[in-house]
């Protein structure tokens, strides 16, 4: 029996809920109207919310100063990369810690996750010098490892909680019809694991697009992907709003698209068993 | 059946993403440790020599250490309250029936796409300037003289940029858990005459324990390493220098390479005594 | 076992990293206007030479920790680096940097203002060349100076600054009499804080590199500053750096403002300022009875790091770059008052510049006013006037600069935070083996 809601508190709620939400959101809106608005009347007292004149002139600037397109293709690239690279990965291993655990199962999930707390700043100059001698600097194939590594305990325990849900029998039955490891992994398990594995997709997507500090360090000209696009607008030089909010839109705006699109996907997967 | 076939298999199944981590663990921080015992200056051409334990009796009596712990722990602490407080408030509002819910859902989670370079900057900028930031705008339309966020509470401006990008995060993970609460146990505790408020303390948070266990653990591990809001915002400045951000400044400023390193295994050190009482907590959880 | 795992994901990955071109250089540079004007004229470049450009365009903190590392650690990353008078010379010691010795006659070397090449020298020889040049200088507001009823000497003191910046204040109508740099950081506040040390009798170091801030002179110096700011500068002093001034300025909030000859064209060109017709300028000030200015000395050059497969084409570069042809360039397609200044003699000498860049000789003549060789009125055993030439500088500076920075924010006194930078620097200097 579904509870009764009375008509009143449905509009309290939506209320509060659209006020709050709106509130949350309203940096980036903010952002995104600024960027279409002339550097004087970004900095306009008192502040013009709709009714200015709005214009593209920014993004032009934007443009003309750097390649938009290339930044984004090495994003694209990097995050794409190393999320992929990632799964092929991790699936493996996640799939024989859930399906045939150990006693030191729990032990190297955990230690997985502790990888994750090197500092980066700290072995910024070991990595640095390795990357000179292997001759990585500067190429999307370094960052999509370093990425992929960085990101891989998440993605190993994600994956690890989706398919601790997957009911063992069912494994049973396809092992008592004689699937073998393969078949096993390939028509039974991932039809069931997609939701997860799709959101652990998005999700390391997402963490991999804003990774800010070794794609910064680790990139010149040729893979610098878009946070190295946003570092070159990142201090003022005379009137700057405008301009600062068109770069930040167009660094944005793709993952926003993207995670608008999926964000049934992701709410869906995005548990990390926090749900039994 | 076959045990022991399927044992090894998951060994060699495993075996890729430990032994990249191995690597990716070990490699650096044994040079790390390696740096960390030397005195390496790349400005006075590099390697100078051993000198023993110097380098992290340097470091801990540096006058800027114990504050730049404390910072650290604060920032962490303050947004992990942050976030799972009102994360919690919001996965509750959020479950409730309401018109255009996928659409607040929607507007909910937006900041978590937003990359925390560009956050920084655009609150650093168009919100917290004290001249000409939107909330300085607003003190001025309430007749009060605008915060100078960035310098008079620098660190609760950092907890309140770094929670806005995490908030969605906590949410998101609240929200789930929140929606496999069984309904009729809530509903027979409305029956019995519970207040919302009880049935909130009672019910739902118990429930919700182990979605908030791993939303501290997860974050913690990123919030520790919150580098791009700090440089950013103040660069370190009035009392918001991080262990991570002393780090930097060690290696990359001073261009003290060895100090810095010691630095490191510091970090690394508290990270990991952050980790095991985190994963006390957890490891509880995960056999659940 | 790992490496080669490692090698050969990379190496299948590299596929994806696209071909190179022909012949291209990367340069590191930063993000100021005259560099982003530079690179908008790239095309000339190439159409002269065929040779293709890669900019990397970064903030400036963000460029010194880029370019810092990656010539520490020889990475190889760029072919020219923008880098600083600070780094020059200390880079040049340590064989990192390509001398510059056998640029063309065309090129005329020794046009190059000589404060400039000597600060971008190392035992005579030029290690960078310069792109634009810089001396510290006053701007100010000539109708509010009139309103107050004052008159700016061409070489003021720091009274009479002091009484014109109240004068000025009107924060009701948000003016501000005077806009400091206060935000933390060697290039930033330190800079200018270095200087008023300067011109009040203070050094960093005594001539056995024993740190000086507890001495009166810094005292002083410090508590002279921080008044100014405190109570004549704009809220939010402790995070306004030379951009964030440099926007107050133009918008017509400051009254006077203490910062780089460079400022001069942008805070007078009328695309971008909205007081472009009443700006004066005047010397650095100084204190009665002492003949130190607080003027500085800066250049940001263009060097060649030593290893770069590309030394011949970004040899090619620095020539067009910093040549008189590229100034003429600049003038022909923005105007004679959007030049690079600064950095060659020939430009002070004409006479057209000489009339659309009404800060010109103001700008000349702080520079000549500097000299990174003596810059204080006791000996200390380093050079550089606003910066000490010595790699822990940059450590120190900004570790100090946080103390200053949480002073103008009014978090601590000026005695306490001169205490705690003395510590500070005490310890980095020990630290260095000092």
């Amino acid at each position: 029996m579904a509870r009764a809601v009375t008509t009143q508190r449905k509009v309290t709620n939506t209320v509060i809920a659209w006020g709050v939400g709106l509130l949350i959101f309203f940096p980036i809106l903010w952002t995104i109207l600024t960027s279409f608005k002339t550097e004087a009347q970004a900095i306009s007292d008192p502040p013009l919310f709709l009714f200015f004149d709005w214009t593209l002139e920014n993004y032009a600037i934007v443009q003309e100063r750097s390649d938009y397109m290339r930044f984004l293709w090495n994003s694209v690239i990097i995050a794409g990369g190393s999320t992929v690279l990632g799964l092929v990965v991790a699936v493996p291993a996640a799939w024989s810690m859930a399906f045939v655990p150990s006693r030191r199962t729990k032990d190297v999930l955990l230690w997985m996750l502790s990888t994750k707390m090197l500092p980066a700043v700290g072995v910024l100059y070991p990595i640095y010098l390795i990357f000179i001698r292997l001759g990585l600097l500067d190429t999307r194939g370094g960052l999509v490892i370093v990425i992929m590594l960085i990101n891989l305990p998440i993605i190993v325990w994600m994956l690890y909680t989706y398919f601790r849900e997957i009911p063992g029998e069912i494994l049973e039955a396809a092992r008592m019809d004689g699937a073998g490891l393969r078949e096993e992994i390939l028509y039974v398990l991932t039809p069931m694991a997609v939701p997860g594995i799709a959101s652990t997709l998005l999700l390391n997507f997402i963490l991999a697009w804003n990774e800010a500090f070794w794609t910064l360090n680790l990139t010149a000209a040729t893979s610098a992907p878009l946070t190295a696009f946003i570092a070159s607008y990142s201090s003022p030089e005379g009137l700057f709003y405008a301009k600062l909010s068109a770069a930040s839109t167009m660094a944005i705006a793709p993952i926003l698209v993207l995670g608008w699109f999926s964000q049934k996907q992701l709410v869906r997967g995005l548990t990390f068993g926090a749900v039994k | 059946m076959s045990t022991r076939h399927s044992r090894s298999a998951a060994r060699l199944m495993m075996a890729p993403a430990v032994v990249l981590l191995l690597g990716w663990m070990l490699v650096p921080l044994t040079m790390t440790i390696y740096f960390s015992f030397k005195r390496y200056l790349p400005l006075r051409g590099g390697d100078l020599g051993w000198i023993g334990w110097e380098n992290y009796v340097r470091f801990v009596t540096s006058s800027a250490f114990w504050p730049a712990i404390q910072t650290t722990l604060v920032l962490v602490g303050g947004v992990l309250l942050i976030t799972i407080v009102v994360g919690v408030l919001l996965s509750v509002l959020l479950d409730q029936p309401m018109w255009g819910q996928g659409v607040v859902r929607i507007l909910v989670i937006a900041p978590f796409f937003v990359m925390p370079t560009v956050s920084a900057l655009v609150w650093k900028n168009m919100f917290m300037d004290p001249v000409n930031g939107l909330l300085a705008h607003l003190w001025k339309f309430f007749g009060a003289q605008p915060v100078e966020w960035l310098s008079d509470v620098p660190v609760f401006s950092l907890v309140l940029i770094v929670s806005w990008q995490w908030l969605p995060f906590a949410t998101l993970i609240l929200l789930t858990a929140i929606q496999s609460l069984d309904s009729e146990q809530l509903e027979a505790a409305e029956m019995d005459g519970a207040s919302p408020l009880s049935r909130f303390f009672y019910i739902t948070l118990p429930h919700l324990s182990r979605a908030i266990t791993i939303v501290i653990l997860i974050q913690t591990i990123f919030l520790l390493s919150i580098f791009a809001e700090i440089f950013v915002t103040t660069q370190g400045s009035f009392g918001t220098r991080t262990l991570t951000y002393l780090i930097y400044q060690r290696v990359l400023e001073s261009q003290n390479v060895g100090l810095g390193s010691a630095g490191g295994v510091y970090a690394i050190i508290l990270a990991n005594i952050v980790a095991i009482f985190l994963m006390r907590i957890v490891g509880k959880n995960l056999d659940a | 076992m790992l490496q080669k795992t490692v090698l050969s994901a990379a190496s299948v990955l590299a596929l994806a990293a696209g071909t190179a071109s022909a012949q291209t250089i990367t340069i590191a540079t930063v993000n100021n206007g005259d560099m982003i004007r530079m690179q908008g004229l790239t095309n000339h470049f190439t159409d002269e030479t065929g040779i293709e450009v890669e900019w990397v365009t970064l903030e400036e903190n963000v460029l010194r920790q880029r370019v810092t590392q990656d010539i520490a650690t020889n990475g190889g990353q760029f072919d020219i680096m923008t880098i600083g008078m600070y780094e020059t010379p200390i880079w040049a010691a340590q064989d990192w940097l390509v001398p510059l010795d056998d640029l063309p006659d065309s090129y005329d070397a020794d046009d190059i203002l000589p404060a400039m090449r000597a600060g971008l020298s190392h035992d005579g020889t030029l290690y960078a060349a310069p792109f634009y040049g810089e001396s510290s200088m006053v701007m100010y507001r000539t109708d509010l100076m009139e309103e107050a009823g004052l008159e700016m000497p061409d070489a003021p003191t720091w009274s009479f600054i002091a009484e014109a910046a109240e004068a000025m204040t009107d924060r009701d109508n948000e003016i501000y009499g005077i806009c400091l740099r206060g935000k933390a950081g060697w290039g930033e506040n330190m800079a200018f804080i270095t200087t008023v040390a300067n011109s009040f009798g203070a050094r960093w170091f005594n001539e056995d590199w024993e740190p000086q801030l507890d001495t009166p002179e810094w005292q002083e110096a410090v508590t002279f500053y921080n008044d100014l700011i405190q109570n004549y500068g704009p809220p939010g002093a402790s995070t306004n750096g030379f951009n964030e001034n440099l926007s107050l300025f133009q918008q017509g909030k400051c009254g006077m403002w203490i910062d780089a000859t460079v400022a001069a064209s942008f805070v007078t060109n009328p695309d971008e300022s909205t007081v472009a017709d009443s700006v004066g300028f005047a010397l650095a000030p100084n204190r009665e009875g002492i003949d130190k200015r607080a003027n500085w000395l800066w250049a940001w050059a263009l060097a060649i790091p030593a290893g770069t497969a590309q030394e011949d084409a970004a040899k090619q570069f620095i020539n067009w770059a910093t040549s008189k042809e590229y100034l003429a360039l600049v003038a022909e397609t923005e105007g004679w008052a959007n030049v690079p200044p600064g950095s060659r003699t020939s430009l002070y000498e004409n006479p057209t510049y000489l009339e659309a860049a009404p800060f010109a000789k103001m700008t000349l003549e702080s520079i000549r006013a500097a000299d990174p060789t003596e810059p204080t009125v006791d000996p200390v055993p380093y050079v550089g006037i606003q910066y000490v030439a010595i790699p822990e500088w940059a450590g120190i500076g900004t570790t100090a600069g946080q103390e200053f920075s949480a002073m103008v924010a009014g978090q601590q006194t000026p005695e306490e935070a001169l205490d705690r930078a003395q510590t500070l620097v005490a310890e980095e200097m020990e630290a260095a083996g000092y």
